[in-house]
């Protein structure tokens, strides 16, 4: 019974990191890859290591050093995500062709790293040279 | 088919082919940001491997490498994000 138990668990994180490196390699753009990466690959640890947990029942070390990486994992996994999309708009990575509306766009002060939270103080993208980060074909993001 | 074959001979082919596919990322990526994405992603799945290792070979010891590992991920893409967002040449 613990077996089928244990297989069904491993299977299920196996295949959810096969499917978040499946999306980093077929996502169209970076914003859209890391949407994709972050999310399954913390599920499919998380079920890995709740394997472990029930393989070893006798010593609670095993639980705890798993419960642990859960924890941790779960806590920096989006502050990480965040930081690096953050980053990354900031140096100008292009968005998806397909992308419907880019509600940062002019938001930021490219100089003091602000973000500018009310829409009617954007940069007016008419007066200024600021172009927009939406790409303009499938070479420039693949 | 017992627990240890299916773990040898489904599990850790999975992982690995997750690793190759993830690496073809790394490889090409055309941003530094897709490689720092896809060396993260790298290193989680390499718990995900140490997970599985460590129940196969009964080892509970290999499980503290898995910590320190999800340590330095977290702290390796902090650092690339903290200096690419520094960076001067747009």
């Amino acid at each position: 019974m613990i077996d089928i138990i244990l297989a069904i668990l491993s299977t299920l994180g196996a295949l959810s990191i096969l499917f978040a490196s499946i999306g980093i390699l077929r996502m169209p753009d970076f914003y859209l890859r890391l949407s994709v990466t972050v999310k399954a690959s913390s599920l499919g640890v998380g079920l890995l290591l709740i394997c472990a947990a029930i393989m070893f029942p006798d010593d609670a070390s095993v639980t705890t050093k798993a419960i642990a990486i859960v924890f941790f994992l779960i806590l920096t996994a989006p502050i990480a995500a965040h930081m690096i999309g953050r980053a990354a708009y900031f140096i100008g990575t292009p968005l998806w062709k397909g992308t419907v509306v880019d509600e940062l766009d002019g938001m930021y002060n490219k100089e003091t790293h602000e973000l500018q939270s009310d829409p009617d103080k954007a940069i007016d993208k008419s007066t200024s040279t600021f172009n927009d980060q939406i790409a303009d074909n499938d070479k420039e993001t693949r | 088919m017992t627990l240890s074959t299916y773990f040898d001979f489904i599990i850790l082919p999975i992982l690995t082919l997750s690793v190759v596919l993830v690496f073809i990322r790394l490889f090409k990526g055309p941003s530094i940001v897709d490689r720092v994405i896809a060396l993260d992603l790298i290193i989680t799945i390499g718990i995900g491997i140490i997970t599985v290792y460590s129940i196969r070979q009964n080892q509970k010891i290999l499980l503290d490498v898995a910590i320190i590992l999800a340590l330095i991920a977290f702290l390796g893409t902090i650092a690339f994000s903290y200096y690419i967002e520094k960076q001067k040449d747009d």
